[in-house]
């Protein structure tokens, strides 16, 4: 089983998920923030609402079209 | 039909289409007591499409005395406008790729100065400096100062707020001008004594003599990220990619906004009125702008969409009296300076309708340069 790093604290995630499930399984629903603070989540799952960016090793990316690999960091909430 | 035998008024002024244009008129008019009507048919047009840059353009005489006096307008207006408008007044940098476009900057630097300009030049190593995100081995910038940005579409509503017991807004699709009076969808007529027409690519629907043709352009904008650009960036081949309307032409030009998002521009191409998002042209579109601008691959881009610059063909807007049709008065054509030049296309127009003294020469402008006298009565 893969560990991500999420906000800096390890997360083992189920092989071959996309980052938005390992989230979601780990029970994080906040990827972002809009420009006026509101937390955001992921809503259309398929790279189209571009609600779930997140920072994975230091690059912008969208979660859901994403897949994990070991080692990956995930910064969410910004 | 009789419509010069209506007299009914439903308003001292009628401004067709609610973009930068016709929420800057109708203001202008209402800061003179009017009582004015906005219509607009929420079709959309070039001010919610194109990026708000605030850009001092000095291919002609006419081009810079226009938006000169309108950035200086943006200026005055920027202390009372609302954060939602976005104002910033973060200057422009022309960007040199070459020994030849850097001596086309400093020709255009000397020439701004003289006439009292803020403008400097910045060599490669002022230029990596000031904005590092730029590929290292750019030759030098051109600085305008005073040039900036707004977000447009909430400038709109910030003019048309201005004055709320004298500006009106009806959502309605305007189908005929007949001078003074109009006709609604459904058939309604509503007249005044001046009627506006400012609604910019569509203009041409309504008065087929408007030589107004559509020149579409793509954007993309990124994820935020805060710092990484300061002034809106242009490169100075984008002139000769302007005035090649021979086919499809990619420049670069990117803009931070106040979000920390990064627009990335731009494109041309005549002849379309087709608003998908072109695939080859924006991949053109990217890539250029990654030969200027490298750290741009790492970002995330959320968005592309394009629009339509409604272009006359010296590239000049049609500010003044319709030269045949009774109470109609255009300020339509603008193509990509609509933003820019919206303070002063309403003055100017304010000044012809009200017999006062222009603040810019309005000949370059006339409707007349395209439009005979007599021919459309």
């Amino acid at each position: 089983m893969p560990e991500i790093i999420v906000n800096d604290c390890p997360t083992p995630v189920p092989d071959g998920v996309t980052v938005a499930a390992a989230l979601a399984i780990a029970g994080l629903a906040h990827t972002r923030n809009s420009v006026t603070g509101m937390p955001r989540g992921p809503v259309c799952g398929m790279g189209v609402c571009h609600e779930c960016r997140v920072s994975i090793d230091g690059v912008r990316r969208l979660a859901c079209q994403t897949l994990v690999r070991d080692g990956m960091r995930v910064e969410t909430g910004r | 039909m009789g419509y010069s035998h209506v007299s009914r008024r439903d308003a001292d002024a009628i401004v067709v289409g609610a973009g930068i244009i016709g929420a800057a008129c109708a203001e202008a008019l209402a800061a003179r007591g009017l009582d004015v009507l906005v219509i607009d048919a929420h079709i959309g047009g070039a001010t919610a499409a194109g990026m708000g840059h605030l850009v001092t353009l000095d291919d002609n005489p006419a081009e810079l005395a226009l938006t000169l006096d309108s950035i200086a307008r943006w200026r005055a207006w920027a202390p009372s406008m609302d954060e939602a408008s976005a104002y910033r007044g973060n200057g422009t940098l022309w960007v040199a790729a070459s020994a030849d476009e850097l001596a086309i900057a400093e020709a255009k630097c000397e020439a701004l100065r003289a006439i009292g300009e803020h403008v400097e030049m910045l060599d490669a190593a002022a230029l990596h400096r000031t904005e590092p995100a730029l590929r290292a081995d750019l030759h030098g910038a051109l600085r305008i100062a005073d040039d900036g940005i707004v977000y447009a579409p909430n400038a709109v509503r910030w003019l048309l707020g201005r004055h709320p017991a004298r500006v009106r807004q009806r959502l309605a699709k305007v189908v005929q001008v007949s001078g003074s009076r109009i006709e609604l969808e459904g058939g309604e007529c509503l007249g005044a004594e001046i009627v506006v027409l400012a609604n910019g690519i569509e203009a041409s629907t309504l008065c087929p003599e408007l030589p107004i043709e559509p020149k579409k352009g793509h954007l993309a904008i990124t994820d935020r990220y805060p710092g990484l650009l300061s002034h809106t960036i242009t490169e100075l081949g984008y002139l000769t990619s302007v005035h090649n309307t021979a086919g499809p032409s990619v420049a670069f030009n990117a803009q931070p906004r106040p979000t920390g998002q990064i627009f990335i521009g731009t494109s041309r191409q005549f002849g379309s009125h087709d608003l998908a998002v072109d695939g080859p042209v924006l991949a053109r579109m990217l890539e250029h702008a990654l030969g200027f601008m490298p750290v741009l691959a790492k970002l995330n881009v959320i968005r592309c969409w394009t629009g339509l610059r409604a272009a006359s063909p010296d590239s000049l807007p049609l500010i003044g009296r319709h030269p045949d049709r009774d109470g109609l008065w255009l300020a339509v054509g603008h193509e990509g300076i609509g933003v820019t030049a919206a303070p002063t296309t309403a003055a100017l127009l304010i000044s012809l309708i009200f017999g006062e003294p222009p603040p810019i020469s309005p000949a370059p402008f006339a409707p007349e340069r395209f439009i005979e006298a007599g021919v459309h009565a």
